[in-house]
């Protein structure tokens, strides 16, 4: 395989390849609904028409889905990950003057979550499959869009790319929820929107500064490397200030305690589409956030005890806090999502634990909550296409009359609560031991949110599942239960659930080099003194 | 090649596009008075003076082309800034007319003159982009403001108009009254009304702490800052965009707030320079306020011109940081900035014009629910003038890197304005709220039912509206070549002039 890829010379083309794909696509769809955008003015005609342009439209979208996941499985293949320099690297110029660069490349870390983009994004399209009825070619032209930004995150190694990557991702997010979105999608869209860009403007103004440092004077320079090296020799000003810019951009994203209260709103008013990538993928933006830049660039700020506390306790407050307001919510989709902000402290306290252990059960976190929370958000998109309900207490006996649907909600929630054999398990129980080893009072208030979770999934997946059949509504959905389209696309999630929870080990080999080799370079550089001015040269 | 401006012929050479454009403007005017008024003779009149504004910009980039230079002590500046801020005068002054052209005659004003009014009004701004004395400068004022104070009552029918065009005649009036007490002044205590000879003449006889410079500074910072509509002064913005024809206004926002900056940015780099200890702190100050206040109240417009009226106020906070910076980077910001921020304005405007409908009622954010299900270009379009003047990347285009640029020269100036940068980002976020609130209610709301079918767009509006927008994503995208020719206007604040026979000057303290 790998000699087939390097035959066709892969690793040279594939990033910009995988950024541009999505981008041909959008301006297909674009032009697909602008030819076909003048509806006829009979009632019934635009409604047939509007029909087809649907079907065409979302057919098309998923031809540029799977075209895009197929190409990107060679990554699997041509990355070295134990290699220390970047891999498939491409480095173009863009514009000289600021020096700013077109530059992409990936290392173990990146590559899981570049795989997990791109194969879920297809399972995403088909959850909403027959939901979104209107503006078919928009909606699907702004996820591919969303797909650009979101990979161009992962792969950034310039940080003005970064930095633009990481806002582009905004719009198509703002419009999908504001558009096609709930009851209050105006509120929640608006939120969302705000709550981001306020964390990362301040993160632009750190941005530039490190370029102009780097710079010395002369041309800024944004390269990932150079600005590495500078801050890693101690070399930079105002490194505490710098710090807080990026982890604030990063904690709105992840969302981290306080920061969290967009997520929901934004969650419940998504479309189902929207949900599944805002928890499986744009949350972890800002945890990669953390690994690739803020820890990094700075270890002498993030490990130092005032700072490091602070993150442990937002880490593990949010973990419990997540997991007693998720006890209580009334709507199933709600439920879901303070669960997201449970796992993502999860995700946090392995970090900044800063053990090999705990990075590579981060990383394993942060790839099983985007599979398990994913399959979530399409069960109840699924079940909300039939009831047009998602509050718990409106089901009940589901069991009897959907039993596939059933079976594959308690499998993910089994998964998400983090149940040995499955997925789960393995990320929380890595996090749990490595951080022991570090931070020992913190991972044990860790560990009681596993029993929280299994309270507030099994509680609800037994009030909508189980419980006697009493509703007349809920009777009525027999015969109704998943069909193929719902089937296939749970399919390859319920296998990754059952994979990484029997045999994690490849996920966790891609990912384990990056880990070491990070968490040796932290501890390296967390003696640099803290700077809180300029440096005088 | 150098021009000796002492020589009458190489004056007039050094003058070459604003004379070309003033005689052309003088036949347009006979022109004008050839024939009774009627749409088809304004549009006649509007081509004409189009043409001559293409006639102007060859003539302008030729001279930028051809290397002109002049000794830094004339009272005209014969340099790449002042070409770069013809150009984007130029440009806003075309696309004013090719909007007006359609839109007054839908708004019934129909004489040919209105055109006229506009490349005298450009003839005044571009004297004062070469304006390198006060004398000169306030004339270029007096030139630009008088045609302005017409244009903005140019509808006679409509009283919201006329109460425009009288606010702005008689605060701008008030406003020349501070300038040129302030020229007065600064002439008293430095004997100079040349630019650099007033910088000379203040590091000569050390009058870094003269009260009667000090107060002759306030009084300009005043009047230029009434002109450019930074807040404390900025009362009058509001109300005269909001009542004048929609493409005047895109002229005012853009055009007169392009040239009082750049002869703003000028005066203090090229005279008070070394008076930087005295201004920083007002002119930081005047920035702040101007960008929480345009800010602030832009939340709470309904109107939508009035809205970006407080937005354009906004921008001029903006600038001022480039003012305030005092580096050569923070002039090619400027210019930079002053580009983008034209295209994204006039894009607005135009959209504004063409849905503007034809009775005296004010245009609503509420008028533009739903657009998108009605006119979907144009709502993107839309969408995208509003993400640039937000700064936004990619669907704002050039207006991200715009305000890059502008940060990038505040961190790093070394009048040390990293709080600044810092203030302006923050205050940025609160735009997005006024700024989303249209992209919201355009796409995410439904078109009301009975809501009226906006008119069909002329071809010279749909000519302006993509040529802004293809622009915008395009330098959005890649922004080298834009950045390249600014960088052929920026100019470093030292006012070194071997002329005088003085030497290198020492170092800011």
């Amino acid at each position: 395989m790998t000699a087939f890829l390097d035959s066709i010379g892969y690793n040279g083309w594939i990033l910009p390849a995988l950024l541009g794909l999505p981008l041909v696509g959008a301006l297909a769809l674009f032009l697909q609904g602008a030819t076909a955008g003048d509806a006829p003015d009979h009632q019934a005609h635009a409604a047939a028409h509007a029909g087809a342009a649907m079907k065409s439209s979302r057919s098309l979208a998923l031809a540029f889905f799977i075209a895009e996941a197929v190409l990107s499985l060679g990554l699997w293949w041509s990355v070295d990950v134990a290699s220390p320099d970047w891999q498939s690297r491409v480095d173009l110029a863009w514009i000289p003057q600021w020096g700013a660069r077109f530059t992409v490349g990936l290392d173990g870390i990146s590559l899981m979550l570049v795989l997990l983009t791109t194969l879920l994004m297809p399972l995403a399209v088909l959850g909403g499959w027959t939901a979104i009825r209107e503006k078919t070619a928009s909606y699907y032209a702004l996820l591919l869009i969303l797909t650009t930004g979101m990979l161009g995150v992962f792969v950034a190694l310039d940080l003005v790319l970064f930095y633009v990557m990481w806002e582009v991702m905004l719009i198509p997010m703002y419009l999908i929820i504001g558009i096609w979105g709930g009851q209050r999608r105006l509120y929640a869209s608006l939120k969302f929107f705000l709550y981001t860009m306020i964390g990362s403007l301040l993160m632009l103004v750190a941005i530039i500064w490190l370029g102009l440092e780097a710079g010395r004077g002369g041309t800024p320079n944004f390269s990932y490397d150079v600005v590495l090296n500078m801050t890693r020799t101690g070399e930079v000003g105002g490194t505490l200030w710098l710090f807080i810019a990026f982890a604030v951009a990063f904690a709105v994203k992840v969302p981290m305690w306080p920061f969290h209260t967009w997520l929901p709103d934004a969650h419940v008013e998504a479309p189902t589409a929207g949900s599944v990538i805002l928890a499986a993928i744009m949350l972890k933006m800002g945890t990669f956030g953390f690994v690739r830049f803020a820890v990094p660039l700075f270890p002498e700020v993030a490990m130092h005890p005032t700072v490091r506390t602070v993150m442990l306790v937002l880490a593990v407050v949010g973990i419990v806090y997540g997991a007693l307001v998720a006890l209580v919510q009334p709507d199933f989709k709600k439920l879901v999502a303070y669960s997201s902000v449970s796992h993502l402290g999860f995700v946090m306290l392995g970090i900044f634990a800063m053990t090999v252990e705990s990075m590579q059960g981060a990383l394993m976190v942060t790839i099983s909550h985007g599979i398990s929370t994913g399959a979530l958000f399409l069960l109840i998109g699924m079940i909300y296409e039939r009831r047009h309900t998602r509050l718990i207490e409106d089901f009940g006996g589901i069991a009897k009359v959907m039993p596939i649907f059933a079976v594959c909600l308690t499998v993910v929630s089994l998964s998400s609560i983090g149940v040995p054999g499955t997925n789960g398990f393995i990320g929380e129980f890595l996090v749990l031991v490595g951080s022991f080893k570090t931070q020992p009072y913190y991972a044990v208030i860790a560990a009681t949110s596993v029993i929280f979770s299994a309270a507030y999934l099994l509680w609800a997946v037994q009030r909508i599942i189980y419980n006697p059949l009493v509703k007349p509504e809920n009777l009525a959905l027999k015969g109704m239960d998943l069909n193929w389209r719902e089937i296939g696309l749970l399919a390859p999630l319920l296998l990754g659930i059952l994979w990484l929870g029997v045999y994690p080990k490849p996920v966790l080999a891609k990912t384990e080099a990056a880990a070491v080799r990070m968490v040796k370079e932290v501890e390296a550089g967390r003696m640099n003194p803290i700077r809180l001015g300029a440096v005088e040269r | 090649m150098s021009h000796d401006l002492l020589i009458p012929s190489q004056l007039m050479s050094a003058l070459l596009p604003d004379l070309i454009l003033m005689g052309g403007a003088m036949v347009l005017m006979l022109l004008a008075a050839w024939k009774p008024d009627s749409a088809e003779h304004q549009r006649t009149v509007g081509i004409g003076a189009m043409a001559l504004i293409v006639v102007t910009i060859a003539a302008v980039v030729y001279m930028a082309s051809s290397g002109a230079s002049a000794a830094t002590n004339g009272p005209i500046a014969v340099d790449g800034f002042r070409w770069v801020v013809d150009i984007v005068i130029l440009l806003a002054a075309l696309g004013t007319i090719a909007l007006a052209v359609e839109h007054n005659v839908r708004e019934g004003i129909t004489q040919g003159e209105a055109h006229v009014l506009v490349l005298f009004a450009t003839a005044g701004m571009m004297i004062l982009a070469a304006g390198r004395d006060l004398m000169v400068v306030f004339l270029g004022i007096e030139i630009m403001s008088v045609a302005v104070y017409v244009l903005a009552g140019l509808n006679r029918r409509s009283p919201r108009a006329a109460e425009a065009s009288l606010k702005y005649f008689l605060l701008g009036a008030f406003a020349t009254g501070f300038l040129l007490y302030g020229i007065a002044l600064v002439y008293g205590a430095t004997g100079a009304t040349q630019f650099t000879a007033i910088g000379e003449s203040i590091r000569l006889h050390e009058l870094y702490e003269h009260p009667m410079l000090w107060i002759g500074m306030g009084l300009m910072l005043i009047g230029l800052g009434f002109k450019v509509a930074a807040a404390p002064f900025h009362m009058w913005a509001p109300d005269v965009y909001d009542g004048a024809p929609t493409p005047i206004t895109a002229f005012m926002a853009a055009a007169v707030k392009a040239a009082a900056f750049a002869t703003f940015l000028r005066l203090w780099y090229e005279s008070f320079y070394y008076t930087l200890d005295a201004w920083i702190q007002p002119v930081w100050w005047l920035a702040v306020v101007t960008m929480l206040v345009g800010n602030l109240v832009a939340l709470a417009q309904q109107n939508i011109k009035r809205m970006l009226a407080y937005s354009s106020i906004v921008h001029s906070g903006y600038l001022l940081v480039a003012v305030a910076a005092s580096t050569a980077l923070a002039s090619t910001a400027f210019l930079f900035y002053v580009f983008a921020y034209t295209l994204a304005t006039f894009g607005a405007f135009a959209v504004v014009a063409t849905l503007q409908r034809n009775d005296d009622r004010p245009p609503m954010i509420a008028d533009y629910e739903g657009l998108w299900h009605t006119r979907p270009w144009l709502a993107v379009a839309m969408a995208v003038f509003l993400l640039s003047l937000l700064g936004f990347p990619v669907f704002g285009g050039v207006g991200f890197f715009a305000k890059w640029y502008l940060l990038q020269a505040a961190l790093q100036s070394h009048v040390g304005l990293a709080s600044l940068a810092v203030i302006l980002v923050v205050t940025s976020v609160i735009s997005a709220g006024y700024y989303l609130q249209v992209v919201r209610v355009m796409f995410m709301k439904d078109r009301p039912a009975g809501a009226a079918e906006p008119a069909p767009m002329g071809a010279l509006t749909r000519l302006v509206l993509g040529t802004a927008a293809v622009l915008i994503l395009g330098f959005g995208l890649f922004p080298s070549q834009l950045v390249r020719a600014s960088r052929t206007g920026s100019f470093t604040p030292y006012p070194y002039s071997p002329a005088l026979g003085v030497g290198v000057p020492a170092p800011l303290r």
